[in-house]
C-alpha cells in the first residue's frame, strides 16, 4: 500500500515538473549566431561588418559562390558587378552573350520587360547593397557606440567606415539613377520588416548622391592614403566626375565644368599615372597597379570566390578554340564575344598598332549570324586570370584579378569629353596631354597620338571612350549621353533583335523597375507607362 | 519506481531467454473456421501462460502442461478470441471472424477507439494487406491502398523514401509532408546523413499496422505538425501465450524496368556525320557503347529476419532482429539495415500501472553511387571505348583538352563508369527510437486515469567520400604551395535527438441508464529537435588540406521546439450519437514571443444509424453511420528555426573580403520576419461507413474541403526592407477538395475459393485562392520548378486560381503537313508580335485522380494477390527530352559531342535559343496504370511431421508494368519535373515465412 501511495506520488510528480519545466523554453538561439549588442561589442567587430558591406558588391553571398542573397536568378549570376555589367554592356555595340538563361537574350535584342530576371536581379542587388549600408549606419552611431563602450581612436575610426559605407551607398544610387532612374529610396532610417520605402525621382536622387558624396568627402582618407580595396576621397571625386558627366541625362541640366573640375582633382593627385602596360590592367596581381586604379571590387580566388565579377569576364570569354589554360582557368564558359562595330573601333584587329585591341580572332567570325554561336564574333582576352609574370592564379575557376569601377583614363575622358563639350574652365592643352597619355600607351609610341586638341570632338571621345574602356560596365551609359542608345542615328549587330540593327522606344533608355518590386512596394511608379 | 522499472525491464529480458517446457497433461484438437475450414496459425494458451501450441495446416493442435489444464484460449489476428473450458482430451471448435466494423481497436493519437466509435475519417492497413516484396521503407507498404494517399518513390535507390501527401498537401513551401508517429512517437521529417532516408531506418516486418489520419478532427490532437494528415506507425507486440518463432527470408532480384530512350551508338554516328563540321565529325569513335548497360546491373536484395514474441507470466513480450542487404541498380550503390526491436508490456500495482516499452534500433551501413553517372550515361559519346588506352584518369576515356591544366575539357560529362568506380561515398548511420509509456489507473477514483510518454528518437550518421586522385571528377582541382591536388578524402557527420514528453489526464465515465458514455482528456505535450552538424576541412585523396577549407565553428546546430496544452471531449448518447470536440494551444520556438501562439479546434459528429430502430432490423445492411466534422490545424515545418530573430553571423572562409592585405570575415546580418506566424488549415469532411450483405460490401465515402490560410510562401519583400528579395512569409490561401472511396468487397466466399477485391478511387483538386497583391493585373504569380538545360529557367508557376505548381510554358504551334513541332514558334496570345512573352498555365504535377485496386485470391492454401494503382490527370515536364534532344545539345560544346534524347530526330530542334524549350511541347500527359504487385504465396502448414510449425512460401514480382503513354522511363515524378530520376526498378521475390511454436 505504502508503494502504491509512493508511485501514485511519483506520477502526480513526474506531470507537475513536466510542466512547470518546460512552458519558458520556447526562445531557442542559434550558436554561431548574436544579437546586434553582442556582435558589435568590439571595434574589430566595426571592421568585420565594413567588410561585409563592402563584399555586397563583389558576392552573391556571405556562404560561397554557390549561394545567393537574392532569390529568382540563378545564385552564381546574381552578384552585383556581373548583373550590372551586362545591363551595361549586353545592351550595346560591345557585348553579345551566346547562353540562353531567361531574360539574358532580351538585353541584347533591347526586348526586355518588366519581368526580365536579369533587370529584376540587378535592381534588387543594388538595393540589397543599400540595406546592408543602412544596417551599418543604424548601428555605428554615436549614440550605439557610446553604449557598447568603444570611444577615442576606435570611435574615429568607425566615423570613417561610417563615411566610406555612404560613399558604397551613394554609388549603389548612381548605378539605380543611371539604370532606372527613379527608384525606391531606402535610408538607415528605412528599417528591417518596416513600412516599404517612397520613391525618389532621378533629379532628387541626383541631388542627393550629389550633396551625400560632398558632404562626405572631408571625412573619407585623403586620395591614395587607405587601404587597398576602400574608398577614398579620389573615389569620391570620380564618382562626382561621373555624375556630372551625365547630368544632363539625370536632371536635364549639363554640369560639363563640374565634371571637369572634379575628374581634375583626381587626375592631380600626387602618384596617379597610368601603367605602363594597357594589357595588364586586368590580371590576376593587378592590386598591384596602385597608380592607375582608383576604387576596385577586390576578388579572390580562395577567400573571396565569386562566379560574377572578373570570374565571369575571364571564364565567359573563353570558348571556340581558344584554350582555358591560356586565360589561367580550367574551362570556358564559352558565352561573351563582341560585334564588328567595336573590333571597327580599332585601327587592326591584331593589335599590334593599337594594343587596346584584344581579340581572338581563331575560328571565330567577326560577323554574327547567330548570337548563340560562341564562334560568331570575336572574342576578348582583356581580363585573364594570370600574373604578369604568366603565372595563374589561386584557383583555376576562381578569378584574382580585381575590377577597377574607378581607374584614371575614365578621369582623362571625361575631362577630355568636358573640353569637347566647351566646358568653361578645361583647357586643350590638359585635354590633348591626357588623351595622348593613353594613346601613347596604346600604340606603344606618339604614333597614334592626337596632333591638336581641335581632333578632341565628343565623337572622338566616345570612340575613345570604347576603345579604352570596352568591357568595363560604361557603354550603356556613354551612348545614353550621346542619345545614341535607342535611336537609329546609331546601329550595330542584332540592336533592336534585327540583324543589321534598329531603333528602338526611347523608354528603354532605362531599365523598367521590375514587377515583383512593384507589387510589393505600391509607392512605386513604373518609370515609364511603355512598360 | 524508476529503479523497479528498469528492474522489471531487466528480468524480462532474461525471461525472453528461458522457456519452461514439461509436460504432463495434453490436450489436443482440431480448429476450424465459420465455413468449416482448417484454421492455421491459431494460438492456443492455458489460461495463466503455462503452456502455448499453435494450430498447422489441418488447423491441428496438441497443448501439454506440467499442471493440469482447465481453460484454454484461442486467439488469431482477425477472429474473436475464445475462451473454453477443457471437459475431455479432444477440445475442437470453429472461431468467429471478426466483422470489420464491429470490434477493431484503432489508434487514434493519445488513445484508441473502437472503429465503431470514431467519428473522423481514419483508415488502417493492417500487416496482412501491405505489400508484399522487397519493401526496405515502410510507407511503401500501403502504397495504392488507401483512398486520399499518394506514395510516390523517389526513386529506385537502395532504401530510397517517397514523398507521401494526404489529401494533396496543404502548403505551398512549408512542409506537405505528414506526420509520421511510430508508437508514440512523432518523428522528425528530415533526412539523416549517411542514410538514404530516415524511415528507412524502421524495419517494416516489425509493422503490425499503419493507420492514416486524415481529416482535421482526426489529426488535430496532432495539431501543430498535423495539417497534411498523420500516418500511425505500430509495431508487433506479444501475443498471449508460449513463445512463437519467427523466421522469414527473402531473396530479390531487381532489373532495369526502362531505360532513357537515346540514340544508339549508331544513329549517334549518322546523326553526327550527317550534321556535324568535319571537326565534329572527327571526334566520333569507332565502337558502340550503352552507357546505360555500362552503369546499371541486376540488383540482389535479401532481407531475414528473426522474431520471437509470447507471454512470460502476465507479461508479453516480442522481440525481433532484421537484416537488410540491398544492392541498387546503378553499379555499386549498396544499403545494409540490421534491425532490432524489443518491446515488453509489464503491468504492475495489481495491473493498475500498465507500462509499454518499445526500443527499436537500426544501424545501417550504405555505399553511395555518384548518381552524377545518370546524367552522364545520358550525354556521353555512344562510340567511345569504356577504356582508354592512356593510363591517365584510371584509364576511363575522357574528352580532354591539352590546354588545361587538367588536361580534360572543362565542360563535357565525365565517364559514368569512371565516376561510380573511382567514388566510394560510404555512411553509417544508428537510430535508436524508445519510449516508456505509462498508464495508471487511479486507484481511488473511478474512470481517472493519468498517462505518460517519454520518448527519444535519436539519430546518428557519419560517412566518408573518397575520390582517387586520378579520377578526372576532381583532377587536379586546388593548388597548394605550387603542388596541385587531385580527388577527395572527407568526412561528414551529423547528429539528430528528438526527445519527446507526454503526459495526460484521462477521465471516462458510463452511464449505464441512458446507454451513454462520456470521456474527457486533458494533455500536455512537448518535443525538442535538436540537429548537430559537425563541420569538416576540405582534402584531397592523399590527406593534403585543400588551401582555405578549414572550418570556421567545429559544428553547427539548429534546434526548435513545440510545446501543447490540448483539451479533448468525446460523448457516446444512446450509442447512435457520438460527439468529440478538441482544442489545442500550440507554441513554436520557430516563431517570436508575440506570434508563438495558436489556438486549433476541432469538433466531430457521427450518427450510428444502423443503431436506430428503422434499421436495427436490415438484415441488408450490417451497419452504416454518418459522420462531420470540422477542424484548424496549424502548420510550422518546413520554414527556418530562428527566422523571426534578427542576428548576425560569420561569412564562410571563401565569402571573405580583403581591405589591404589582410582579408577579413565578415560579419553578417541574417534575414529575418520578425511577425511570420502559424500557417492553418482548417478542414471539413463529411462520410459515410457502410457495410452491406452480411458484409459483403463494406467501405466509407469521405467528402472534404480543406483551406490553408496564412500559407507560408516564398514571397518578395520590399527592396530596402530585408537583406534578401525574397523570403517566407504569410501571403496567401489555398484550397483542396475531394472525394474518397474506398470499397471492400468479398466477391467469392466459398469452401475453398475466396476472392476479395479492395478499391479506392480518390478525386482531390488543388487551387490557390489568394497571394498577396494578386489584384494587381500585372502580377502573374510566383514562379517555380526550375529546370536544367538552361541556368534559372523555370516552368511553373504558383498562381491564384490554378493549381499549385501549374506549368506555365509556351504554347507549341506544329507544322501543319509534317506535325512536328516548330522550333521557337509559339502562340502568339497577346498579338503583340513578340510570341516569347506569351506564358499560358497547361496542367500540373498533381494526379486529380487516384485509383487503387487490390484483389486477391485464395484457393485451399494458395493465394494470389495483386496491387494495381492508377493516376490520372499528372502531367510531367519531360526535362531529360529538353535538355538533351537538340542539335545543340550533341553540338554545343567545345572539343566535345554529347548524346541526345531520341526526341531530337523527331523534332530536329537546333536549341540555340532560349525558349525552345518553355514549350507544353515537353509537357506530357503522365497519366499511369502500374501494376506494383503480383504475388502468389502458399501456406504449407507443419511441413514437417511433428514439427509445431507453420510454413508459408511467397513469389512475388514487384513494379510489373506502366500502362503510359508519358515518353520518360517513368512517369511517376515528384513536382513534375523529370530530370534523370533513379529508374525504378522490376523485382523478382521469392520468400519463406516460418512460425514454430516453442513448447
Amino acid at each position: 500500500m505504502n508503494n502504491k501511495i509512493k508511485s501514485f506520488a511519483f506520477v502526480v510528480a513526474v506531470v507537475c515538473m513536466g510542466f512547470m519545466a518546460c512552458t519558458k523554453k520556447l526562445d531557442l538561439k542559434q550558436i554561431n549566431t548574436n544579437n546586434p549588442d553582442v556582435a558589435y561589442a568590439t571595434p574589430a567587430a566595426y571592421l568585420q561588418s565594413l567588410a561585409k558591406v563592402y563584399s555586397g558588391y563583389a558576392l552573391t553571398s556571405s556562404s560561397g559562390p554557390d549561394q545567393s542573397d537574392i532569390a529568382n536568378i540563378d545564385a552564381g549570376t546574381s552578384d552585383y558587378f556581373r548583373t550590372f555589367w551586362k545591363l551595361q554592356e549586353l545592351s550595346t555595340d560591345e557585348a553579345v552573350v551566346g547562353w540562353t538563361d531567361p531574360g539574358i537574350p532580351d538585353i541584347h535584342a533591347m526586348s526586355w520587360t518588366a519581368d526580365n530576371k536579369l533587370t529584376s536581379a540587378s535592381y534588387s542587388r543594388s538595393m540589397l547593397h543599400i540595406t546592408y549600408c543602412n544596417e551599418f549606419l543604424r548601428e555605428s552611431t554615436a549614440a550605439k557606440l557610446a553604449a557598447r563602450n568603444i570611444t577615442g581612436t576606435d570611435a574615429i575610426n568607425i566615423a570613417r567606415y561610417r563615411a566610406e559605407v555612404r560613399f558604397l551607398r551613394a554609388y549603389q544610387y548612381w548605378s539605380l539613377m543611371d539604370l532606372y532612374g527613379s527608384p525606391a529610396f531606402a535610408t538607415e532610417t528605412t528599417l528591417i520588416g518596416g513600412t516599404a520605402p517612397n520613391q525618389i525621382s532621378r533629379g532628387a536622387l541626383f541631388t542627393y548622391v550629389e550633396n551625400e558624396l560632398k558632404a562626405i568627402e572631408p571625412e573619407l582618407a585623403a586620395a591614395r592614403t587607405n587601404q587597398h580595396g576602400r574608398a577614398d576621397r579620389a573615389a569620391c571625386n570620380a564618382l562626382l566626375a561621373r555624375i556630372y558627366l551625365n547630368a544632363a541625362v539625370y536632371t536635364g541640366t549639363p554640369r560639363y565644368a563640374d565634371a571637369a573640375i572634379h575628374a581634375k582633382k583626381v587626375i592631380d593627385v600626387a602618384g596617379f599615372s597610368l601603367i605602363n602596360n594597357y594589357r595588364e590592367l586586368m590580371l590576376a596581381d593587378n592590386h598591384t597597379n596602385v597608380t592607375e586604379n582608383i576604387l576596385t571590387i577586390n576578388y579572390d580566388g580562395l577567400r573571396t570566390q565569386t562566379y560574377g565579377g572578373t570570374t565571369f569576364l575571364t571564364n565567359a570569354s573563353i570558348g571556340g578554340s581558344m584554350s582555358a589554360g591560356d586565360y589561367g582557368t580550367s574551362g570556358g564558359w564559352a558565352g561573351l564575344r563582341t560585334t564588328k562595330s567595336l573590333v571597327n573601333l580599332f585601327p587592326d584587329v591584331s593589335g599590334s598598332t593599337d594594343k587596346r585591341a584584344q581579340f581572338f580572332t581563331n575560328g571565330q567570325s567577326l560577323e554574327i549570324n547567330n548570337i548563340a554561336l560562341f564562334t560568331d564574333g570575336y572574342a576578348i582576352t582583356k581580363y585573364r586570370n594570370k600574373t604578369k609574370a604568366g603565372v595563374n592564379g589561386s584557383n583555376g575557376t576562381f578569378s584574382d584579378a580585381d575590377m577597377p569601377i574607378f581607374r584614371l583614363s575614365e578621369m582623362y575622358l571625361i575631362y577630355a569629353e568636358a573640353f569637347a563639350r566647351g566646358a568653361a574652365g578645361t583647357t586643350a592643352t590638359e585635354a590633348l596631354t591626357y588623351v595622348n597619355n593613353m594613346r601613347t600607351r596604346a600604340y606603344g609610341n606618339n604614333t597614334g597620338n592626337l596632333p591638336n586638341a581641335a581632333a578632341i570632338t565628343p565623337d572622338f571621345v566616345l570612340d575613345e571612350r570604347a576603345r579604352e574602356l570596352y568591357w568595363e560596365g560604361h557603354r550603356r551609359t556613354d551612348l545614353v549621353r550621346y542619345n545614341r542608345f535607342t535611336t537609329g542615328t546609331y546601329l550595330w549587330p542584332w540592336k533592336g533583335g534585327a540583324s543589321g540593327g534598329t531603333a528602338v522606344g526611347m523608354h528603354r533608355n532605362l531599365y523598367p523597375i521590375p514587377n515583383s518590386e512593384l507589387l510589393v512596394n505600391t509607392n512605386l511608379v513604373q518609370n515609364s507607362p511603355l512598360y | 519506481m524508476l529503479k523497479k522499472l528498469r528492474q522489471g525491464i531487466f528480468l524480462l529480458s532474461c525471461l525472453l531467454l528461458s522457456v519452461a517446457l514439461h509436460a504432463q497433461t495434453s490436450v489436443s484438437g482440431k480448429v476450424l473456421d465459420k465455413d468449416n475450414n482448417p484454421l492455421a496459425g491459431v494460438q492456443v494458451g492455458v489460461k495463466g501462460g503455462t503452456a502455448d501450441a499453435i494450430t498447422g495446416s489441418d488447423g491441428g493442435y496438441t497443448i501439454t502442461s506440467t499442471k493440469a489444464i482447465k481453460t484454454l484460449i484461442f486467439t488469431i489476428s482477425g477472429y474473436q478470441t475464445q475462451t473454453l473450458n477443457v471437459t475431455g482430451a479432444t477440445l475442437d471448435l470453429s472461431m468467429k471472424q471478426l466483422t470489420k466494423d464491429a470490434g477493431d481497436i484503432i489508434v487514434i493519437g493519445y488513445g484508441a477507439k473502437k472503429k465503431g466509435d470514431l467519428t473522423t475519417s481514419v483508415t488502417t492497413v493492417s500487416s496482412k494487406d501491405f505489400q508484399k516484396g522487397a519493401i526496405t521503407s515502410p510507407e511503401q507498404l500501403i502504397a495504392g491502398k488507401v483512398a486520399g494517399v499518394q506514395i510516390t518513390s523517389n526513386g529506385g535507390a537502395p532504401g530510397s523514401g517517397s514523398v507521401i501527401r494526404i489529401r494533396g498537401g496543404a502548403s505551398l513551401n512549408a512542409s506537405n509532408d505528414p506526420l509520421i508517429v511510430v508508437d508514440g512517437v512523432p518523428l522528425s521529417n528530415s533526412g539523416i546523413a549517411g542514410a538514404p532516408n530516415a524511415l528507412a531506418l524502421i524495419n517494416p516486418n516489425d509493422i503490425e499496422t499503419l493507420t492514416v489520419l486524415k481529416d482535421a478532427a482526426a489529426t488535430s490532437i496532432y495539431g501543430s505538425r498535423a495539417s497534411n494528415g498523420v500516418i500511425i506507425v505500430t509495431t508487433k507486440k506479444g501475443k498471449r501465450g508460449a513463445p512463437v518463432l519467427n523466421f522469414s527470408t527473402n531473396v530479390a532480384v531487381g532489373t532495369v524496368a526502362k531505360k532513357v530512350d537515346l540514340l544508339s551508338a549508331d544513329e549517334f554516328r549518322t546523326y553526327v556525320n550527317a550534321n556535324g563540321t568535319n571537326a565534329q565529325r572527327a571526334l566520333l569513335g569507332n565502337v558502340s557503347t550503352d552507357w546505360q548497360d555500362e552503369i546499371y546491373a541486376n540488383a540482389v536484395t535479401t532481407d531475414n529476419g528473426l522474431s520471437i514474441s509470447g507471454t512470460k507470466g502476465k507479461v508479453p513480450y516480442r522481440a525481433s532482429l532484421g537484416y537488410l542487404n540491398q544492392q541498387g541498380l546503378l553499379m555499386g550503390d549498396k544499403f545494409q539495415r540490421t534491425s532490432i526491436g524489443i518491446n515488453v508490456s509489464p503491468k504492475f500495482l495489481n495491473d493498475d500501472l500498465k507500462v509499454d516499452l518499445n526500443f527499436k534500433t537500426a544501424l545501417t551501413n550504405s555505399n553511395f553511387a555518384d548518381r552524377g553517372a545518370i546524367g552522364s550515361a545520358n550525354s556521353f559519346d555512344p562510340t567511345k571505348t569504356v577504356k582508354s588506352a592512356s593510363a591517365k584518369y584510371g584509364s576511363y576515356t575522357e574528352w580532354l583538352d591539352a590546354g588545361n591544366v587538367t588536361g580534360l575539357n572543362g565542360l563535357s560529362a565525365r565517364n559514368p563508369v569512371g565516376l561510380l568506380n573511382q567514388r566510394d561515398n560510404t555512411g553509417n548511420t544508428t537510430r535508436i527510437i524508445a519510449n516508456v509509456q505509462l498508464d495508471y489507473k487511479v486507484k481511488y477514483v473511478k474512470g481517472l486515469r493519468v498517462t505518460a510518454n517519454f520518448g527519444i528518437d535519436q539519430s546518428t550518421g557519419s560517412g566518408k567520400t573518397v575520390i582517387n586522385d586520378s579520377a578526372a571528377s576532381s583532377y587536379r582541382r586546388a593548388v597548394s604551395g605550387g603542388t596541385f591536388l587531385s580527388g577527395v578524402n572527407n568526412e561528414y557527420k551529423q547528429k539528430q535527438t528528438n526527445q519527446l514528453m507526454e503526459l495526460f489526464v484521462n477521465y471516462a465515465k458510463d452511464l449505464k441508464s441512458i446507454n451513454s458514455k462520456f470521456d474527457l482528456q486533458a494533455g500536455y505535450t512537448y518535443q525538442d529537435f535538436l540537429t548537430r552538424n559537425d563541420n569538416f576541412a576540405d582534402f584531397s585523396f592523399n590527406k593534403t588540406l585543400i588551401p582555405n577549407s578549414t572550418p570556421l565553428f567545429a559544428f553547427s546546430e539548429n534546434q526548435n521546439r513545440l510545446i501543447s496544452y490540448i483539451g479533448r471531449g468525446n460523448l457516446s448518447l444512446n450509442n447512435k450519437y457520438l460527439i468529440s470536440a478538441s482544442i489545442r494551444r500550440d507554441g513554436s520556438s520557430r516563431f517570436s514571443p508575440e506570434n508563438r501562439w495558436g489556438l486549433f479546434p476541432s469538433a466531430s459528429f457521427a450518427w450510428k444509424m444502423k443503431e436506430e430502430g428503422f434499421l436495427k432490423n436490415a438484415d441488408k445492411i450490417n451497419d452504416l453511420k454518418i459522420r462531420l466534422s470540422y477542424g484548424v490545424t496549424g502548420q510550422q515545418d518546413g520554414i527556418g528555426d530562428y527566422d523571426y530573430q534578427g542576428v548576425y553571423r560569420l561569412s564562410g572562409n571563401n565569402s571573405q573580403y580583403q581591405f589591404g592585405n589582410t582579408f577579413y570575415t565578415a560579419l553578417v546580418p541574417n534575414s529575418y520576419d520578425g511577425v511570420r506566424k502559424w500557417e492553418q488549415t482548417a478542414s471539413y469532411n463529411a462520410g459515410l461507413d457502410f457495410s452491406l450483405f452480411s458484409n459483403r460490401i463494406s467501405g466509407t465515402l469521405d467528402f472534404y474541403l480543406k483551406n490553408t490560410t496564412d500559407l507560408l510562401s516564398n514571397a518578395a519583400q520590399a527592396a530596402g526592407t530585408n537583406f534578401t528579395n525574397f523570403f517566407v512569409k504569410n501571403i496567401g490561401s489555398m484550397e483542396n477538395k475531394g472525394v474518397e472511396l474506398n470499397v471492400n468487397t468479398v466477391i467469392i466466399k466459398g469452401k475453398d475459393v475466396n476472392l476479395d477485391l479492395n478499391f479506392n478511387v480518390t478525386n482531390n483538386n488543388n487551387k490557390i485562392t489568394k497571394l498577396e497583391n494578386a489584384n494587381d493585373p500585372n502580377f502573374k504569380g510566383i514562379l517555380t520548378g526550375g529546370i536544367s538545360g538552361g541556368t534559372g529557367q523555370t516552368v511553373q508557376i504558383q498562381s491564384v486560381g490554378s493549381p499549385r505548381s501549374s506549368f506555365y510554358v509556351n504554347k507549341q504551334i506544329y507544322d501543319r503537313v509534317t506535325g512536328k513541332p516548330i522550333e521557337n514558334v509559339f502562340e502568339d496570345f497577346n498579338r503583340d508580335g513578340n510570341p516569347n512573352n506569351d506564358l499560358y498555365k497547361f496542367y500540373n504535377p498533381d494526379p486529380t485522380w487516384l485509383l487503387g485496386f487490390s484483389p486477391n485470391l485464395g484457393y485451399k492454401k494458395w493465394n494470389l494477390n495483386f496491387v494495381m494503382r492508377a493516376n490520372l490527370g499528372n502531367y510531367v515536364f519531360n526535362n531529360v527530352a529538353s535538355s538533351a534532344g537538340t542539335n545543340n545539345s550533341v553540338f554545343g560544346g567545345s572539343g566535345f559531342i554529347s548524346n541526345a534524347h531520341r526526341s531530337l530526330l523527331e523534332t530536329n530542334f537546333i536549341g540555340t535559343s532560349s525558349s525552345f524549350m518553355i514549350s507544353d511541347y515537353y509537357v506530357e500527359n503522365a497519366s499511369f496504370l502500374r501494376m506494383d504487385n503480383a504475388g502468389l504465396s502458399y501456406n504449407a502448414g507443419t511441413l514437417v511431421k511433428n514439427w509445431k510449425a507453420n510454413f508459408r512460401f511467397n513469389a512475388n514480382v514487384q513494379n510489373v508494368f506502366i500502362v503510359s503513354n508519358y515518353k520518360g522511363i517513368d512517369p511517376e515524378i515528384n513536382g513534375g519535373i523529370d530530370n534523370n530520376i533513379y529508374v525504378r526498378p522490376r523485382t523478382f521475390n521469392f520468400g519463406v515465412n516460418v512460425d514454430f511454436n516453442l513448447k
